[in-house]
């Protein structure tokens, strides 16, 4: 590759260090005979180390120091104010901020953080109300397609992400193939592009399939005999869904909320595609401040901030499901 | 009359799914540049892919990162799911936790962070780099569709063949892998699709020479992703339509022999 570049000493130790432990794991599995497996996860946990939890401290070092490298919380104050840095600097140069009438706090990160929370809730019930209906019917054994069901709900999310977004744009702009559609109809053209609505429609659409598959998952695993049970007990169709269906399924919900919320708080692109400039979600919030303004420190508060919001949703919906039963697409 | 609503409900689901896709495979059949004006039916877009040597570079390095991080991951996957299922319950407990992190961590920030470690370490960023942190994503998902398959087995199969004189090694091989297979098949492929289709991470863990397929589409998306690419991605999209199709229809016949 033109690329490959050349590694430097901590890649050097990286490598000499997973060598170490491969070699070692040969050793031991030739020598002797009864070496314990669990040796075998060793290479596993070195690269998790080094590539998960290392990364993790970096984030966590950055976001509690300054450019210099000393301590410091200004990078959580200037999450709560996004001019903190700058009114600091000039005060730090002698100006008096009231004065030029500058006190006011910068409310944009704040504002986006509850924006985006707002919309991946507002993702959630959508995709929730969408696939809930979506994956009783596929569970349903009358049809026996479901495996060929699940198949088709994968198939779209080969097709590469960023294509799919931008196709939603072929359809939705000014020009677009619904806007023809409508004015070879008689009717006016739409604006439906470049509002948060297209945004949340672009998130609903990536993902949806995230949450069918949990909740088919949990409706497909319960025991026929129990709904029939309930039906010849003289339940109707709709208490025999409300009393037994819909229960077993929590599991499924769950892990479907999970599965959605999460990633779509931290929505990347899809904002800037959809949404045109003024829609600005975390995830871009976090890239910018990374990438565009060049702040890693206060880039990195960000993302911890957004992590501790995950750990603390999991958590939540852990009591719901305290064993886990949704399961995961696997 | 049910049987019909639910069957229209299905399909209106499913349209909404493939809408953009039929869009994109549709547009890459137009003469045209434009994006929502059909101008006859041409192959153009097919014929100036194969000479789009950007386009090219970009699929060769997607395909092949995706290939090298299925391959290592599976490896370094399968060998710790062996490995954790061997262990006591207080360590295998840890173990998991720290696969969990990962999996619930928002890929911007799993993208943030191992940018972090490369600037830090002073690692040029590049595919090296990409393909690192590919593997790094890839992973846990190996490990968790092959310890369900270790989980099933019985604890004293391994043993017995011990036992019976087998060598650690021929025991691995001939009785562990076997009952496994599965599961590594399952990861593996997951793994390669994963990294296809990878965005977030490979964004921040490369440089602007280095693209894969995503990086370079979001390079284009401001002035406008050029047609070659609807046709590259739908080209991919049959292949792998196909592709799964051959392996559903080979796994039918294995089950009915």
């Amino acid at each position: 590759m033109s690329n490959m570049n050349m590694p430097s000493w901590g890649l050097w130790l990286m490598a000499l260090g997973l060598g170490v432990f491969v070699t070692m794991l040969v050793i031991s599995v030739k020598r002797h005979r009864g070496v314990h497996r669990s040796l075998f996860a060793w290479p596993y946990s070195l690269w998790m180390i080094i590539f998960t939890v290392v990364p993790l401290f970096l984030i966590a070092y950055y976001a509690f120091t300054d450019a210099q490298g000393n301590f410091t919380l200004n990078n959580f104050y200037s999450f709560w104010d996004s001019n903190f840095e700058m009114k600091k600097q000039l005060s730090d140069m002698g100006f008096d901020l009231a004065e030029m009438g500058l006190n006011e706090r910068g409310t944009v990160n704040v504002d986006t953080l509850i924006y985006s929370l707002w919309m991946a809730f507002k993702c959630t019930i959508i995709c929730m109300l969408l696939g809930y209906p979506a994956a009783l019917f596929m569970a349903d054994r009358d049809f026996k397609l479901g495996s060929t069901l699940v198949v088709l709900f994968i198939i779209p999310m080969w097709m590469n992400f960023l294509l799919r977004t931008i196709a939603w744009m072929t359809l939705l702009e000014d020009n677009g193939i619904i806007n023809n559609l409508l004015v070879s109809l008689g009717l006016g053209r739409v604006r439906l592009m470049y509002n948060s609505d297209a945004v949340l429609l672009g998130m609903v659409y990536n993902y949806l399939p995230f949450m069918v598959f949990p909740i088919y998952n949990s409706i497909d695993k319960q025991p026929r005999m129990y709904s029939e049970a309930a039906m010849d007990l003289g339940a109707n169709s709709v208490r025999t869904f409300t009393k037994v269906t819909l229960p077993l399924s929590l599991p499924g919900i769950v892990s479907g909320i999970t599965m959605v919320f999460m990633p779509s708080v931290t929505t990347f692109f899809i904002p800037r595609v959809l949404g045109g400039g003024n829609t600005e979600m975390f995830g871009d919030l976090i890239e910018r401040t990374f990438l565009t303004a060049d702040n890693w420190n206060v880039g990195s508060a960000l993302a911890l901030i957004m992590m501790l919001l995950m750990l603390l949703s999991i958590s939540l919906l852990r009591r719901v499901d305290p064993k886990g039963e949704g399961g995961s697409l696997l | 009359m049910t049987k019909f609503l639910k069957r229209s409900y299905l399909v209106a689901v499913l349209l909404f799914l493939y809408l953009p896709i039929i869009v994109l495979i549709v547009q890459s059949f137009n003469g045209g540049v434009s994006r929502s004006k059909w101008e006859g039916f041409s192959f153009r877009w097919y014929r100036e892919l194969v000479q789009d040597p950007t386009i090219m570079k970009a699929l060769w390095i997607t395909v092949s990162i995706a290939a090298l991080a299925a391959f290592f991951a599976t490896l370094l996957g399968t060998l710790a799911a062996i490995g954790i299922n061997a262990m006591r319950k207080g360590p295998q407990a840890g173990m998991m936790t720290v696969t969990n992190i990962p999996m619930t961590m928002p890929d911007i920030v799993t993208g943030i962070s191992l940018m972090l470690l490369f600037i830090f370490t002073q690692v040029d960023r590049g595919y090296f780099t990409m393909l690192l942190a590919h593997i790094t994503f890839d992973t846990p998902y190996v490990l968790l569709s092959v310890l369900p398959k270790l989980k099933e087995m019985s604890r004293f199969t391994y043993e017995a063949a011990l036992d019976l004189g087998a060598t650690p090694g021929y025991a691995l091989r001939h009785v562990l892998l076997p009952a496994v297979r599965p599961g590594i098949i399952t990861g593996a492929l997951m793994s390669f699709t994963l990294s296809l289709d990878d965005f977030t991470v490979s964004y921040f863990t490369t440089s602007p020479l280095v693209q894969n397929l995503s990086t370079l589409i979001y390079s284009e998306t401001r002035k406008g992703v050029k047609p070659t690419m609807n046709a590259l991605s739908a080209l991919m999209f049959v292949i792998l339509l196909v592709l799964l199709l051959a392996i559903n229809y080979r796994s039918e016949k294995a089950e009915n022999k």
